[in-house]
């Protein structure tokens, strides 16, 4: 089972390099009011059923993936 | 120097660089610094203090500190901190420290993006933590920073609990990172386990830098209420 995790800044959280790609797009032409930059962790997962799969996967978020004051996760399963 | 010599761990992290300069700079205060590698499991015995340093631990993969966390030496750190130990963290020590929960916030990218490399002048909040005790109220301290993630955040509840309990100890006279509050270290609600990005270590020696020894105001008091621990336990 394969399992996608996006790490985001918090809103209201200052996002530095957002900012700076945000300002180069501008630079290039593109209409962008805002960017913020998180970061995505794929992960292969031994064979399990979905739900417990989650369930550590919430742990792992929490404990290690992200860091719960600034960072919000969203965990996508995949098969 | 009065004895005796106090016990200070220096944990080294693979990418641990500022180890060294910790370690001269506490000897030369008097203390036995002692260096301890991330891989152990407990601290030396007479252990009277803990020093985690300034580098990139860990390379600083996911978030700086995060890795660190999970060394195994850092286990008996906490332990140590529960039991009421001293445990000080520079640089990535703090961030480190922030990762582990042993201290409140986070830190962040600056909001420049930029590493920054200079001395900075801080005002000292609080001269009543282990930490602190060399340093007259009102103090204000030249110590050079380096960092390019040390931009201090906690949400408005927690940055009001740390207002309240006292537990902002330095200040930045101007932010050169965006920290909240221009918060430039912090103790836990206890006052047993101090961050600070400054680094302290490289304001010991008058031929390191731009020459200030106000770091010694620092790592002084640390080995002072070290070795006042010693002496409590004989």
């Amino acid at each position: 089972m394969k399992a996608t995790i996006l790490v985001r800044p918090k809103p209201g959280i200052l996002d530095p390099q957002g900012e700076a790609v945000q300002s180069s797009l501008r630079q290039l032409g593109f209409h962008v009011a805002e960017a913020r930059v998180g970061r995505v962790i794929d992960l292969e997962l031994d064979d399990g059923d979905g739900e417990s799969a989650r369930a550590e996967l919430e742990r792992a978020c929490e404990q290690l993936l992200a860091n719960p004051l600034i960072e919000s996760y969203e965990i996508a399963l995949d098969g | 120097m009065s004895d005796p010599r106090p016990t200070i761990g220096i944990v080294t992290f693979p990418g641990s660089n500022d180890d060294g300069d910790a370690a001269l700079a506490l000897e030369q205060l008097g203390a036995d610094a002692r260096p301890v590698w991330h891989a152990e499991q407990e601290l030396p015995d007479d252990t009277a203090a803990v020093v985690l340093p300034g580098g990139f631990s860990y390379g600083d993969y996911l978030r700086c500190g995060a890795i660190a966390r999970f060394a195994p030496v850092m286990q008996a750190v906490a332990r140590f901190a529960d039991d009421g130990g001293l445990v000080l963290g520079i640089c990535n020590g703090f961030q480190v420290l922030c990762e582990a929960g042993l201290l409140p916030g986070a830190l962040r990218p600056n909001a420049s993006l930029e590493f920054v490399c200079r001395d900075v002048t801080l005002r000292v909040e609080r001269t009543t933590t282990p930490f602190t005790t060399r340093v007259e109220p009102g103090q204000a301290l030249t110590i050079p920073i380096k960092h390019g993630e040390g931009c201090y955040f906690a949400d408005d509840r927690l940055l009001g609990e740390l207002e309240r309990n006292d537990q902002v100890v330095l200040r930045y006279e101007q932010s050169p990172n965006g920290s909240v509050g221009a918060i430039a270290g912090v103790v836990n609600e206890r006052g047993n386990v101090f961050g600070l990005m400054p680094h302290p270590e490289h304001a010991v020696d008058p031929l390191l830098g731009s020459g200030s020894t106000d770091g010694a105001l620092i790592l002084g008091s640390l080995v002072d209420a070290a070795r006042e621990r010693v002496l409590t336990a004989a």
